[in-house]
């Protein structure tokens, strides 16, 4: 690690260098300043009436109200897993307009390009198919999936597409979801002054809405995005600051939603703007993401990118970046005040989040082409004002892009796809489990050290990682995404990785696209060897540096959906520890998954091989043992390739001669 | 896959799919698309293209969309760096390489350019004739294996392809395979030289009759083998076209076959490899190369490399013998090799093996002696274990060709041996002595008929040969979970077999009354048979007193004998449960065991009607029994009548409609001795309906219609059936029940 400790990224360690150097504050300059509130911290602040705030600070206090310790930090963290639902299901919502628009032509740019998950699409929401145009299909699917949305009974569409067994759970426990907006609304009733002060009946409904976010909200969002700009499947790009281009126009797109990306992408392809940027002395537009708008085009359109959550700021810092186009959700509002210093333009463009001081260019999906090129020129037209440029050195490359659909095709081909060799090798030992290395940075930890050390040693347990948002961003920026990474591969996981071609740790999207490891997981289930539920899998979920309320959704919908959930950093309601117990063993016993929360990464490994172990000993399957498996298949193969190359004298039929090093 | 096997495969995928393109371009050139394309004496067009992709290749013109699609599963070959996964993409140019490959063959047909001729070589003798490779298996010889590997006779095929590295170890391999039964498949070569003309060198015999099948020296050949396996899926899987992934699942699970690679392995072999791991079939070479040993896509292992020369063994003989164990344990295939001290090759490749009167040394029963088989139970300590006596003189001083009495008597004892089961035992008789080379066993009890060869004489093959046969089967797997303790008398003097004859004949009684006696109502349970499920996935057979098994092997007290032997095997007991239609022969038990057991697919199931939610069937049934509406009946045809009949179709083509586990009302399967029972589609009006008859039939059991005929209170009704004789047409059919004023005539009817 560098000398600031703060972040373990060397490029991202020059730029806090010349943050210092300049006087610009940044996150991680702010996060020495701001104390968390104590209170708060606790989970014990209680701001819902103005009777109070009410400030508890022990066990058996009770807030003006009467509401208890317990009832003030569910409440708390009901409402924030209500935000953070409520973030993901709007951006899936927003989707299906877009859907709308391409199937009806309103929306001039778009177009239905995956015809085949469209119809897939329909057939889960009950749309008929047969003989039908894909945009008339596009409508109706657009239509059903706004109305999951709305719906006021029954369950959400897609519940189905869960085990059996955990439909069931979720039935009997009454927290299967009604409508993705109900529940969300019924968590802001509820945790209303004076209404349900029940601890567990809270956070029922808590899971409630997460449900409907994972499996509704985000869900959809995933699907119809798919559709709309295509499902992906691997390719090759880069990643770290490095990736921004001295000589070119640096344009950033951050946030969330890949629909006005897709149109910057091609936008800034456009040989006539290409030209344009030529024009006004650069060679030529660099575009670059971060955060979760990154995975959508990195793993799409093989757009590079510049970093996660953390290294938004450091990016204007390097003085080179002519525009950061934001959308959605993680943009610091510190933007505007580091890119005071700069020529760079912060660009808002959602109607849903304006930032005082930033360019607003308000994009509607009507207009996307036109006002992506907009934006575009007015980057370009920036470039001439550009000062002194600091870019660092250091980019990696990375293998993105595995959608659920891929990972079953890539096991198995156009005709028999299935998950089949997966649960095989988790059945074997070969893999002693897998993993789900999700969520965002927070500056209250070293950045990126929680992921990487996590990852590392998960891959050394042979345990197969699925990442998504920052956290995938993170390890690819030292170099795990990507099959040359094997070698900090266990030996089984390893003979798994060469025999697809696969890099240790899989990309699988944005964060809305922690839906895709839920499809995943419910595939695992029902595909048989490794019991019937979720529940039974071998597997953990982990949110190293999580701070979004987003993450605390996505953690207790994966807890609603049978996964054991580690929180790193710290416990947002460590003042109780009834409710720590709530989500802890309590749901546990209701739904097979647990939420903890767990600063300590070294202890998150250790706690998550042993519940693997756990699981595997319940299903039956044999003990892990990381000498049983893992001669490289290729291993003898290339030894006597090399010996042939050196000496004529090698027999085909046998490799007695030639010396083979065992792996 | 490892990557440079991936790689390998993806480019001989491209090359192949574009060599095919070439040759169909040139094809089409000069002959048009309207000329015939068509693989001889088989059904489903060209197979591996037909159930994958439902095209229906008949000409030329058909295969331009083939190749269009191949194309569209070809890849870029992965690269050195930075790679993307390359498994799934490997295996779609697995497939392309198939649909090329089989493209290139039926291009060939058209040309006239396949089977392929041998040259030089005119001890090759195929179904296509003398000095031709064989093309592809012929749909009767598909069948007749396919019966085998049903019932366990036949464990699977290897296909050999290239070129073994000695002609001795080429022998070697093959010979191993056959004894375990395995069919052996021939294809490919190395720098032009391939096995099959290294056992023709040997002179090893080829053909259907040996299971060894010389397809082509070439590794394009190799798609003969690939079609025979998708066709086992759709002929019985009861798969359609189309429906690729389960026609590849149902031959990863039902469909024992491997590839072994002789020699070095260039980029077609290794991309024919990989469209064969798509069934689930894998891969060893006796050479170095690349392995792939996590599972998923095959059952075991993908791909394994055991060069030859490492394989721990005292000479390149032991080495065969070893590499054949590999594969062996590698897909995961059920062999029992029945080590049997006798003097000639034992193992069901042999089953099928007649024995001329020309060939024959000395023969058993048939119409100039009498031989019989009696098996029976005693308590422990009067078998002496192993024992196995002659009594009278052996056949040495007999002429060559002459016929003498034999009787084989078989004393078992064994603590959980039971009286029910003697009979189940004493049939197996037929199968363990037809295993031996040399020998041929027909028809059973008292009407025994043996012959041994006049090789198999020259070998050293005598009576007591016999005894050690039978001894060491029946203390083999399974039977040795009931038999502790076996001895062996076979009786030549004419004394002792008069006695014996006589206690046996006794024992036949008995066991007739004991199974006649039984009626369904008497029982609590009905029995399953799951047997036929390897190749007919939704089929259950529901067993019970009064109606045995399709296939006439079965009656309820054998499955009752076969479950006590191996509890967990494929007949159950069904309890009846609730008697939901006693006249249809419904009953809430079998309904639910069916459902459950047939992928539920299929959740009614009446015992006693063809018309209502009729039993399903496999397709090993001994006789078909359909429904002609126009004459308000049913003819019943058996299997081993190939004529035509009133239905317009024949046996086999029922075979193939009906079979595969399908439940079609109006049609059914059923075992010969069903047609005497009172239970016969007894809601459907019984016996009486029954218009039409294979004369095969009425021939066979005359004596039990007869007495058929009396309880139905028609006694000259067999004589009013019509049959083959006297109608192949529905017109002529009714032409002679009404001249016969057949009672089926004034029935209700039958719809």
């Amino acid at each position: 690690m560098a000398e600031s400790g703060k972040t373990i990224n060397p490029a991202a360690e020059a730029m806090l260098g010349k943050a210092a150097e300049t006087g610009v504050s940044t996150a991680f300059s702010r996060v020495d300043e701001m104390k968390p509130c104590p209170i708060g911290a606790q989970g014990l602040c209680c701001k819902n009436c103005a009777m109070g705030p009410c400030r508890l600070t022990k066990e058996g206090q009770v807030g003006i109200c009467g509401a208890t310790v317990e009832t003030v930090a569910a409440r708390n963290l009901a409402r924030a897993i209500a935000a953070g639902a409520a973030a993901h299901s709007d951006h899936g919502r927003d989707l299906c307009f877009v859907l709308h628009g391409a199937a009806t032509g309103e929306a001039p740019g778009y177009q239905i390009r995956d015809e085949f998950k469209l119809r897939a699409v329909a057939a889960d929401l009950g749309i008929e198919t047969d003989g039908r145009e894909k945009e008339e299909i596009g409508v109706d699917v657009a239509e059903a999936a706004l109305a999951q949305f709305g719906k006021q009974t029954g369950e959400l569409a897609y519940l189905t597409r869960a085990p059996k067994k955990r439909q069931e759970i979720w039935r009997d426990l009454g927290i299967a979801p009604r409508g993705i907006d109900r529940e969300i609304v019924e968590i802001m009733h509820r945790t209303v002054v004076g209404n349900d002060q029940d601890a567990e009946h809270i956070l029922d409904q808590g899971m409630r809405a997460a449900l409907g976010d994972g499996w509704g909200g985000s869900m959809l969002g995933t699907d119809l995005s798919d559709i709309l700009f295509g499902t992906p499947s691997p390719l090759v790009t880069q990643v770290n600051l490095g990736v921004l281009k001295e000589d070119e126009v640096n344009i950033i797109v951050h946030g969330h939603e890949p629909t006005l990306s897709e149109m910057i992408v091609a936008a800034v392809r456009d040989p006539e703007m290409i030209e344009y940027a030529k024009s006004k002395g650069a060679e030529g537009i660099t575009l670059a993401g971060i955060c979760c708008t990154s995975n959508e085009t990195l793993m799409r359109q093989g757009v590079p990118s510049a970093g996660n959550f953390l290294d938004q700021e450091l990016a204007v810092l390097t003085g080179a970046v002519e525009a950061m186009v934001v959308d959605i959700q993680c943009i610091f509002q510190g933007l505007v005040g580091v890119a005071a210093d700069f020529h760079t333009h912060v660009i808002t463009t959602s109607p849903k989040a304006k930032i005082t001081g930033a360019t607003h260019m308000e994009f509607d999906e009507q207009h996307a082409p036109e006002i992506a090129r907009e934006i575009v020129k007015k980057a370009v037209d920036n470039y001439p004002n550009r000062g002194a440029t600091y870019i660092p050195q250091g980019q990696e490359n990375m293998v993105p892009g595995f959608s659920h659909e891929y990972i079953r095709y890539m096991l198995g081909g156009y005709y028999r796809g299935s998950l089949r060799p997966l649960n095989d090798a988790i059945a074997s030992g070969r893999l002693r489990g897998v993993a789900g290395v999700v969520g965002c940075n927070n500056p209250r930890v070293v950045h990126d050290e929680a992921h990487f050390d996590i990852v590392k040693d998960f891959l050394k347990n042979d345990v197969l990682v699925v990442q998504t948002g920052c956290g995938a961003i993170c390890n690819a920026k030292y170099g795990l995404l990507q099959g040359e990474a094997l070698e900090h591969a266990g030996p089984g996981l390893r003979e798994i990785c060469e025999t697809v071609g696969i890099p240790p740790i899989l990309h699988m999207g944005s964060c809305v696209d922690n839906s895709r490891i839920l499809t995943v997981l419910a595939e695992m289930a029902t595909e048989g060897g490794l019991g019937e539920d979720i529940s039974d899998i071998p597997g953990v979920g982990i949110a190293p540096e999580w701070m979004s309320e987003k993450a605390l959704s996505i953690g207790t919908y994966f807890v609603a959906s049978g996964v054991y959930v580690l929180f790193g950093v710290k416990s947002p309601i460590e003042g109780s520890e009834a409710v720590t117990n709530l989500v802890g063993q309590r749901w546990e016993e209701k739904t097979g998954g647990k939420l903890e929360f767990e600063p300590d990464p070294a202890e998150i490994v250790r706690k998550s091989l042993e519940h693997i172990d756990k699981k595997r000993a319940a299903l039956g399957l044999p003990e892990y043992d990381p000498t049983r498996f893992g001669q490289s298949g290729d291993r003898r193969f290339s030894a006597w390739l090399k010996a042939r190359a050196e000496d004529a004298e090698v027999s085909p039929y046998s490799i007695a001669s030639v010396s083979v090093e065992e792996a | 896959m490892s990557r440079y096997i991936a790689s390998a495969a993806i480019r001989g995928a491209n090359n192949i799919v574009e060599e095919a393109d070439q040759l169909l371009q040139k094809a089409l050139a000069e002959k048009g698309p309207d000329a015939p394309v068509q693989f001889p004496n088989t059904a489903y067009y060209l197979p591996v293209i037909y159930g994958f992709t439902e095209i229906q290749v008949s000409k030329l013109g058909d295969l331009l969309p083939v190749i269009e699609h191949a194309r569209q599963l070809l890849h870029p070959v992965p690269r050195g760096k930075l790679w993307t996964p390359y498994l799934g993409e490997a295996l779609d140019s697995g497939m392309a390489t198939l649909f090329a490959e089989e493209a290139i063959m039926g291009i060939k047909y058209s040309l006239g350019d396949q089977p392929e001729k041998l040259d030089g070589y005119p001890g090759l003798v195929t179904a296509a004739g003398e000095g031709y490779c064989n093309g592809p298996i012929d749909d009767v010889q598909l069948r007749a294996w396919g019966i085998q590997l049903v019932d366990g006779r036949m464990p699977g095929f290897c296909a050999l392809i290239g070129c073994a590295k000695s002609n001795e170890v080429a022998v070697q391999l093959v010979r191993e395979l056959q004894r375990r039964n395995i069919l052996v498949f021939l294809s490919g070569n190395v720098n032009g030289r391939s096995i099959i003309h290294q056992l023709l060198e040997e002179d090893v015999e080829m053909g259907y009759d040996t299971y060894i099948i010389p397809f082509g020296t070439d590794t394009i050949s190799t798609i003969y083998p690939l079609g025979f396996a998708t066709r086992s899926g759709l002929t019985f899987g009861g798969l359609k076209a189309g429906q690729a992934r389960e026609n590849l699942i149902y031959n990863k699970f039902r469909v024992f076959a491997m590839a072994l690679a002789l020699g070095e392995i260039d980029d077609l072999k290794y991309a024919t490899a990989a469209g064969a791991i798509n069934y689930g079939f894998p891969a060893i070479a006796d050479t170095v190369i690349p392995e792939i040993l996590p599972t998923g896509v095959t059952e075991f292992e993908h791909v394994v490399s055991m060069p030859f020369d490492d394989i721990d063994g005292k000479d390149d003989l032991e080495r065969a013998e070893k590499l054949i164990q590999k594969c062996i344990e590698i897909r995961g295939v059920k062999v029992q090799i029945a080590e049997i001290p006798i003097p000639v090759p034992y193992g069901s490749a042999f089953e099928g093996e007649r024995v001329r009167k020309d060939d024959m040394r000395v023969e058993f029963g048939g119409k100039k002696s009498r031989a019989f088989e009696y098996l029976r139970m005693l308590d422990p300590d009067e078998i002496e274990d192993g024992k196995i006596e002659l009594v009278g003189p052996g056949f040495d001083e007999v002429e060559e060709g002459e016929s003498i009495d034999l009787g084989i008597v078989i004393e078992v004892a064994g603590r959980k041996m039971q009286e029910d089961f003697e009979p189940v035992l004493e049939r197996q008789i037929h199968y363990f002595l037809n295993a031996a080379s040399g020998v041929q066993h027909i028809g059973q009890r008292d009407i025994a008929w043996i012959r041994i060869s006049k090789s198999a004489a020259d070998k050293g093959f005598r009576l007591k040969h016999f005894g050690e046969v039978l001894y060491a089967r029946f203390k083999g797997e399974p039977w040795n979970s009931i038999v502790d303790k076996a001895q062996v008398r076979l009786i030549t003097d004419p004394e002792e077999m008069k006695k014996w004859i006589g206690l046996a004949r006794e024992a036949y009684g008995e066991r007739n009354v004991r199974v006649a006696g039984l009626t369904d109502e008497a029982v609590d349970e009905f029995y399953s048979c799951t047997l036929c499920q390897s190749f007919a996935p939704t089929h259950v057979c529901v067993i019970s007193p009064q109606r045995l098994g399709l296939c006439g092997a079965y009656n309820w007290l054998d499955c009752k004998a076969a479950h006590r032997i191996n509890p967990t095997g494929p007949n159950q007991p069904i309890p009846k449960g609730e008697e939901l239609d006693p006249q249809l022969g419904r009953w809430s038990g079998p309904q639910e065991f069916v459902y459950d057991h047939s992928n539920q697919s299929i959740d009614q199931v009446t015992m006693y009607s063809i018309m209502i939610d009729p039993m399903t069937a496999c397709g090993c049934f001994e006789c078909m029994v359909l429904v002609i509406p126009e004459a308000n009946g049913v003819m019943i045809v058996s299997r081993e009548d190939p004529s035509m009949t009133p239905a317009g179709m024949t046996f086999s083509s029922m075979a193939g409609t009906f079979g595969g586990g399908l439940q079609t009302p109006g049609a059914m399967g059923v075992g010969k001795f069903y047609l005497t029972s009172p239970k016969f589609i007894s809601a459907d009006g019984g016996f009486k309906r029954v218009v039409w008859m294979s004369s095969f039939l009425k021939e066979s059991m005359p004596e039990e219609f007869k007495a058929v005929a009396e309880r139905e209170g028609v006694p000259d009704l067999i004589d009013r059936v019509a049959d083959e004789r006297s109608a192949t047409t529905v017109e002529a059919l009714l032409a002679c029940l009404e001249e016969r004023d057949h009672p089926a005539l004034k029935m209700d009817p039958i719809m």
